[in-house]
């Protein structure tokens, strides 16, 4: 295999030694990073914290390289895969799938070529092929949601719950969410998409006013819907009435957090620095003398006026 | 020469037959749907409700009266949607930076506004100019500067979302929040456009030409009109009505990121034809494509405003309600009036 490896970057590097300088030290290693381009709120924390840790590492260590490469559908990251793996001649991937099951396959051929695989928050459909894996926890997410339902509100009480674009993160954290606040005697009034999206988030909450006269708790499951939702419910001038939870740690509400509001008082973590954690696990792979394969599941803690400040990142754009 | 001439005239000899039809088809669609709303949830006419819809259909809506003339004038416009995106971003970039210069006040809001008419009317010239003088398809001009549109919005804010200072959102916040006379000013603004449309388009030569044009490019072009220049002009003016229809958005949420406008193109596009606007041109009416605009926002809400349907399949019901509006606007519910007799012609 390694014989093969060889051969090939041989090959490809007689053809591309002009693009690709670096490859010929051996001593280098260098890791390439694949996640989706950032066309939502979420992603683009994601793409800033990569970019963090890219400069952050590279600077870091004189032997490390990172190639970061961002894609705009399953087909494109599958190619961006294969440019990684043959013209960037990598050692070790870090991969957030944009789906699953299109991605399994093409990861999979990358960790046969010999390269160290980190996967990223979306698991693969098949086991065993990572090395490592890094991921929020979507349940999590629904059930510190719920528990802190649980904590404000009690029998007869009426909440109406946004959630996310159907998936399997969506259903994941809705029903952790549901299982979380079974018995309490609170009566979800109605549950719609918002597709993680701040206008449909303004929409479905406006349809939500006008339906239902008595709303005590609004869970949005995601900020960007959250920040929809709150405009919605200031028009309708029902601000007193209702609490809402939102989800992920977008800086505008971390800070509303931090400022005590009675509006949107707590938020749980699903932190797109994730892909910074995992980066530094897969260079820890080439640079510490510790195991590092295995199972990295990140916590989605409440977060409270009192903790807001640690999740704050003024700089993000998320 | 009298073949083509006569395909021109086809519409008005259609319409001796089934004018009511044919023009109030999306009407009656309209009214079927507002029924069903009200059956399944009586909250659908209350007058929040109501505002709401209306409010909501206006951003569709007034970007859809400029699609009625590019696509009456035989064109199309992808980019609308990634249009409004990037005109949205930039505002926001030129209203907070010039908080900095001249304090916080309705100039700031009046800076950003001319910004925006600016950018639409170029960003429309630029569609225009490129399909015409460049003889690019429409569908390629568009397809690329939506591309290109969507990316910038996502450049622009770094991934993320572009805010508007607190400060200026107060004073903006009336242009979407506000009413004059009870009526919400992004309703005004959305009458205002399509009463003007209507009368650009039914009543002055402009008009004809761009249904000429649609309708048979070689024979508008024999006729001495100046193809090209109507057409940008018909670009022109849905980048102009999307810069209106943004300026009313800005204030609502306030922000801008890359996924501001996703699918309005389509939208629009929906809109014009439920309306009864010719896809391939030579016909068009922007009075259907009010309707067509009201009729999107209501489907959405009704779902809202109901659990008897699983969300899952929200699509399948927009689909299945567009499909028959199309079906019942071709007239062919007339087909199956048996006390109507068949046309002799």
């Amino acid at each position: 295999m390694q014989l093969l490896r060889k051969i090939a970057v041989l090959a490809i590097g007689g053809a591309m030694a002009f693009s690709a300088p670096t490859m010929a030290q051996d001593d280098t290693v260098t890791i390439g990073v694949s996640i989706p381009a950032a066309t939502h709120g979420w992603a683009g924390g994601l793409n800033w914290h990569a970019s963090q840790a890219q400069a952050r590492l590279q600077a870091q260590y004189d032997n490390i390289e990172i190639v970061l490469v961002t894609a705009d559908g399953p087909a494109q990251q599958a190619n961006d895969l294969e440019d990684l793996v043959s013209i960037h001649n990598i050692d070790a991937l870090v991969v957030l799938p944009f789906e699953s099951e299109p991605l399994t396959d093409p990861v999979r051929r990358v960790k046969e070529s010999g390269v160290f695989v980190t996967v990223v928050d979306r698991g693969l459909s098949q086991d065993g092929i990572e090395d490592v894996y890094v991921a929020g926890n979507n349940p999590e997410l629904g059930r510190v949601s719920g528990e802190y339902f649980l904590t404000r509100l009690g029998e007869g009480d009426n909440i109406v719950i946004l959630r996310g674009i159907p998936t399997v993160i969506d259903d994941e954290r809705f029903n952790a969410f549901i299982e979380t606040i079974e018995g309490s005697g609170i009566n979800v009034l109605d549950n719609k998409h918002a597709n993680w999206n701040r206008d449909d988030g303004f929409e479905v909450m406006q349809d939500f006013l006008s339906r239902f006269p008595d709303i005590d708790g609004v869970w949005a499951q995601d900020d960007d819907i959250a920040l929809g939702v709150i405009e919605a419910i200031r028009q309708a001038d029902r601000v007193d009435e209702m609490f809402v939870v939102g989800g992920a740690g977008m800086k505008e509400v971390i800070q509303m957090v931090m400022q005590g509001s009675e509006l949107i008082p707590v938020n749980v973590l699903y932190p797109p620095a994730m892909i910074a954690t995992a980066m530094d696990v897969t260079v820890a792979h080439f640079t510490s003398n510790g195991p590092v394969t295995g199972e990295y599941i990140l916590g989605a803690p409440l977060i409270t006026p009192e903790n807001a400040e640690q999740y704050y990142f003024p700089d993000s754009p998320f | 020469m009298t073949v083509q001439a006569h395909e021109g005239v086809k519409p008005a000899r259609k319409r001796l037959f089934a004018i009511d039809y044919h023009t109030m088809g999306p009407l009656l669609a309209l009214i079927a749907l507002c029924i069903l709303g009200f059956a399944l949830n009586s909250a659908f006419i209350s007058e929040g409700n109501i505002t709401n819809l209306l409010t909501r259909s206006a951003f569709i809506g007034i970007i859809a009266v400029g699609a009625t003339f590019v696509i009456t004038a035989g064109g199309i416009d992808l980019s609308v949607g990634s249009m409004a995106a990037v005109i949205s971003g930039v505002m926001i970039i030129v209203m907070n930076s010039a908080i900095g210069a001249m304090g916080v006040g309705v100039h700031i809001v009046l800076i950003g506004c001319v910004a925006s008419v600016l950018l639409g009317l170029a960003a429309g010239f630029l569609n225009g100019f490129m399909t015409t003088k460049g003889k690019i398809e429409a569908f390629i001009v568009t397809l690329g500067t939506m591309g290109i549109y969507r990316s910038l919005v996502t450049y622009f804010a770094d991934g993320g979302t572009l805010s508007l200072a607190f400060d200026v959102r107060d004073v903006y916040r009336p242009v979407y929040y506000g009413n004059i006379l009870g009526v919400p000013v992004p309703v005004l603004a959305f009458a205002i456009v399509a009463i003007l449309g209507w009368v650009l388009l039914n009543r002055t030569a402009f008009g004809r030409y761009c249904m000429a044009i649609g309708s048979n490019e070689t024979v508008a072009r024999y006729s001495a009109i100046k193809v090209d220049r109507v057409r940008t002009l018909t670009y022109v003016i849905q980048g102009f009505c999307v810069s209106i229809a943004t300026i009313i958005y800005v204030p609502r949420l306030g922000s801008a990121s890359s996924s501001t406008g996703v699918l309005w193109e389509l939208e629009a596009i929906a809109a014009v034809i439920i309306g009864g606007t010719m896809l391939k041109g030579g016909y068009g009416r922007i009075g259907g494509t009010v309707v067509g605009a009201i009729m999107l926002t209501t489907i959405g809400n009704i779902l809202n405003l109901t659990d008897i349907i699983s969300n899952y399949l929200n699509g399948a019901v927009q689909g299945v309600i567009i499909i028959a509006a199309v079906w019942l606007q071709r007239g062919n519910l007339a087909n199956l009036n048996p006390f109507r007799r068949k046309p002799t012609a």
